[in-house]
């Protein structure tokens, strides 16, 4: 489903970021760990076909980002790719619902109230549907997020810090979410982390499909 | 969800920023919309009020004033003009028609002209009520002249010395009316019009104290001008040189003279113009200074849309839609604000019993404010758009 070979990305800078190989199944998830700054946003920006790799091979969900083309990616990230940023970024001048529909207008779909309202009943905010981002409280939107995140049934959940700056409960309930999420969909599960508890929580909770861990950190040349 | 609705929403969601610049917005196009209505519904009534008429000959002095009394009935005249003289103008070879005006009196502050039938016809006015004057001492009042007076065919009323109201009531010769025209737009809607004998009847009859009087005064009969139809275009060249250098009268071309003056009232209608410019300049600016905050605000909103899989063409046509909304809702209110001015103005006028302006036309002209609207909107969202449209996702990733 996912997997790079002797992935590397050269900054405008000149200093190059190698990545470790790795293969994640269909279903899988990867824990791509450490700590700030390290180029974990860029692995992810890689696997969102945000960026093109300056050595190596990536494939994700079938698709080589090596060969994505511009316009084609876009179109391709829509489908393949559900992304749930470390801020949410739910737009305030949309209700939940409107905040759904964006994603379907973004990706050129036409709107379909239906697919939206099973999105949220999945992620259980379906009541929630006609309130404004900031009627909500963090869990709340996180769901809402969430939801936007997989309305089109992505094959990747790319997760970004997932668990910053929440309590341990909360933190326990969010990657609880994503794994639901994602066994539901069948998707892999991509979570980006310098935070323990994610590794604590996928020891007490086994993936059927494997669990694989990705270390990022910049090599010396 | 189209991106109309998306760009509705977003704009709306800074309602405060969204109205200021609708109201500049709507201003600037209000007074463009206001200018373009008053100078077209000006030239009208001027171009309806000169219809055929080719040259107005009347008493030495400002040939402009000749016009403006003559032909719009607005100022005062430059004085009288013997009969004789008008009479002999209307045997030269190249003139096709002489309408005689004798006016002095006024009743309620309307003119009252004295004429011949040929003025009524030269209007194509038609009669609403009652028929056309057969004597003197009879009258046929304009539209407006009946509406704001409440007289009826069959009543009688008095003029008043002079073109003010407040005169000298001249109260032995009544006048008797005989018919009402319909409105046509023309100058006759605010005058009272009869025969030229009235008006001699009348004021020979105040001052003429035995039959001597009368005979004398019966050869010193006069007019105050004449409006003349000429039998050829080529007479333009001649006649008035023929007039102004072989009698004591002077000929005016009301063609020259209303071009010699919207000429002079140009200069402030070119200030009010510039002055028009300047609101939509300021009201580009405020848009545009709105849209790029709103950019810069949304950055990373507008970066997930991208993450989202909207191309970068989308995200920048969502800010353009925004600025075309704004075009759109501030061309209506302009518009309607500017119809309101210029129905504001023609009541105003009426009351002057000046120029008519009508209140609601829409001529073809209009057509440049939404086209200024929509050059403004377009131009100040420009920048902001292509900001958005460089928006990178990689910063969604780095906002933390």
């Amino acid at each position: 489903m996912i997997s790079t070979r002797q992935l590397a990305y050269r900054y405008a800078g000149g200093v190059e970021l190698r990545f470790d190989d790795i293969d994640v199944a269909q279903g899988g998830v990867l824990l791509l760990q450490g700590a700030s700054g390290a180029g974990k946003s860029t692995w992810l920006a890689l696997a969102a076909g945000l960026l093109r790799p300056g050595d190596g091979d990536m494939a994700v969900a079938g698709q080589s980002i090596n060969a994505l083309r511009k316009v084609a990616g876009d179109a391709w990230r829509a489908r393949s790719i559900g992304f749930l940023p470390q801020k949410l970024h739910l737009s305030a001048a949309l209700t939940v619902h409107g905040n759904l529909a964006m994603a379907q207008w973004a990706a050129g779909d036409m709107q379909d109230d239906q697919r939206i309202a099973e999105a949220l009943s999945a992620l259980g905010v379906h009541d929630l549907a006609q309130r404004k981002p900031a009627q909500l409280s963090g869990g709340q939107a996180q769901r809402v997020a969430l939801a936007r995140a997989v309305l089109l049934q992505p094959k990747v959940i790319l997760a970004d810090e997932p668990t910053a700056s929440l309590d341990d409960e909360a933190a326990q309930a969010s990657l609880a979410l994503l794994q639901a999420t994602a066994i539901r969909q069948g998707a892999t599960l991509v979570i980006a982390t310098h935070d323990a508890r994610a590794t604590a929580f996928f020891a007490g909770n086994p993936c059927q499909k494997g669990l694989q861990r990705l270390r990022v950190g910049r090599k010396q040349l | 969800m189209k991106t109309i609705v998306f760009s509705w929403r977003y704009l709306w969601s800074r309602p405060l920023a969204a109205a200021l610049n609708l109201l500049l917005l709507s201003l600037g196009l209000a007074s463009i919309t206001f200018l373009l209505l008053v100078s077209h519904q000006i030239n009208q009534a001027f171009e309806r009020d000169l219809a055929g008429i080719d040259v107005v000959v009347g008493a030495k002095g400002s040939p402009m004033q000749l016009i403006l009394s003559g032909v719009f009935q607005l100022d005062v005249p430059t004085g009288n003009i013997p009969l004789a003289a008008v009479k002999a103008l209307q045997s030269h070879p190249q003139v096709a028609q002489v309408i005689p005006i004798s006016m002095g009196d006024s009743f309620r502050g309307f003119r009252i002209v004295g004429t011949t039938l040929d003025y009524v016809r030269h209007y194509d006015a038609q009669l609403a009520q009652g028929v056309l004057w057969k004597s003197s001492m009879q009258a046929v009042l304009g539209a407006r002249v009946a509406r704001q007076s409440g007289l009826k065919v069959g009543d009688t009323f008095t003029g008043t010395h002079g073109l003010a109201a407040g005169g000298h009531a001249h109260g032995q010769s009544p006048y008797t009316v005989t018919g009402i025209l319909a409105p046509n737009g023309s100058v006759l809607d605010r005058l009272v019009l009869t025969p030229t004998e009235s008006v001699w009847q009348v004021h020979e009859a105040d001052t003429a104290l035995d039959d001597e009087d009368r005979q004398v005064m019966a050869d010193e009969r006069e007019v105050t001008l004449a409006l003349i139809e000429y039998k050829t275009p080529l007479a333009a060249v001649t006649f008035p040189r023929f007039i102004n250098t072989t009698t004591d009268l002077q000929a005016a071309a009301p063609a020259l003279e209303i071009t010699r003056l919207l000429s002079l009232v140009g200069v402030g209608i070119d200030v009010l113009r510039a002055l028009a410019g300047v609101l939509l300049l300021t009201a580009g600016l405020s848009v545009f200074i709105a849209l790029w905050s709103a950019v810069r605000e949304r950055r990373a909103d507008l970066a997930l849309l991208r993450m989202l899989g909207a191309p970068p063409r989308k995200v920048a046509g969502l800010l353009l839609c925004e600025a075309l909304w704004l075009a759109m809702l501030a061309t209506v209110l302009g518009v309607l604000a500017g119809q309101g001015l210029t129905a504001l103005l023609a009541w105003g006028l009426q009351l002057e019993k000046s120029v008519l302006i009508g209140t609601l036309s829409w001529p073809v002209e209009l057509i440049s404010v939404p086209v200024l609207a929509l050059g403004v909107a377009v131009a100040s969202a420009l920048l902001p758009a292509w900001e958005a449209y460089r928006v990178s996702v990689f910063e969604l990733l780095q906002s933390r």
